[in-house]
């Protein structure tokens, strides 16, 4: 007894009425069992994760100075921006003991002092180059998580990378009067300076 | 004191609560920003992270260990009246002794 007008339910409407449409499709004979209640179909996922986005000041080769961390207060340059959206920055290692580095633009301010570093190659540099190696899981005593938390040793690859990275950068700085005595000295705020006021 | 090598914060004060006349809101405080003096130059610092610092009697840990120095973080969240005063919430509301005292507005988040 067909199901007129107003309540007829369109065929095909739910995800579930078209399996069940494919298998019948594909053995020929009618679906096994029809779910009670009409299955709705799950929106479309189309989100993507994009790189925050980069502040206009903020191109490869601009002086970064470093607010907070371990470094802070250094001068740096800013390299490329990794697919997580924080950025590649390097001392460079030889002129002010800044290695590679990744770091938020949050916690940065950029200077208008910009080289051009569209000779060096940063492309092989991503987040998973910077991840630690995955520590073991010791459901061990005790004893046996100390003796392993001895002095991390970097890789010879890190030392090698970061030696080509500062010979790549080196004449780069070297053309510019000044930029690596600028490089090695730290920035700091001095009485009487107002930030709003001051240009970077 | 020899004085810091360096600072990446600007000097602030902790000037008052939120108020009016018989009420003293405790949340929010209110800041005195130096080398701000009015309205207009405060946009520069919404948003930036304060860190109200003191010294208590016993040790506590520390990212470098055990120390005497605490720290009470908040951010600035809007301009107080035209006068280049700053309206500052803090994780924990700070306690009374905290008025009058310095604080350290700091450079980030920053937007330059």
């Amino acid at each position: 007894m067909a199901r007129t007008g107003v309540w007829k339910k369109k065929s095909g409407s739910s995800v579930f009425e078209k399996v069940l449409h494919a298998e019948k499709k594909a053995t020929g004979k009618s679906p096994r069992f029809y779910a009670p209640e009409d299955v709705k179909a799950p929106l479309a996922k189309k989100a993507t994760n994009k790189p925050t986005k980069l502040r206009s000041s903020l191109t490869p080769g601009t002086v970064l100075i470093l607010l907070a961390g371990h470094f802070k207060g250094k001068r740096v340059i800013f390299l490329k921006q990794l697919p997580s959206g924080l950025l590649l920055v390097t001392g460079p290692y030889g002129v002010n003991g800044v290695p590679m580095r990744r770091v938020n633009q949050v916690y940065v301010i950029a200077t208008e002092t910009k080289i051009d570093i569209s000779s060096v190659d940063v492309s092989k540099y991503d987040d998973s180059y910077f991840k630690g190696a995955k520590k073991e899981k010791k459901s061990g005593s005790d004893s046996v998580f100390k003796e392993e938390a001895g002095k991390k040793e970097l890789s010879a690859d890190y030392l090698k990378n970061q030696k080509a990275m500062d010979s790549a950068l080196t004449p780069i700085i070297a053309k510019t009067k000044d930029l690596e005595i600028y490089l090695k000295a730290h920035f700091s705020l001095k009485d009487g300076d107002r930030p709003h006021l001051m240009k970077f | 004191m020899a004085g810091e090598k360096i600072r990446l914060y600007v000097k602030g004060k902790i000037v008052n609560y939120k108020r009016s006349k018989c009420n003293t809101h405790h949340k929010t405080s209110l800041l005195e920003i130096e080398g701000v003096e009015s309205k207009e130059e405060t946009p520069f610092y919404l948003g930036k992270k304060v860190a109200y610092v003191y010294k208590a009697h016993t040790k506590k840990a520390g990212p470098n260990g055990p120390t005497k120095f605490r720290c009470v973080w908040g951010k600035i969240t809007r301009a107080h009246g035209s006068g280049g005063t700053v309206r500052a919430t803090f994780r924990k509301s700070l306690p009374a002794k905290a008025l009058g005292a310095k604080c350290r507005v700091m450079l980030y988040p920053s937007n330059i």
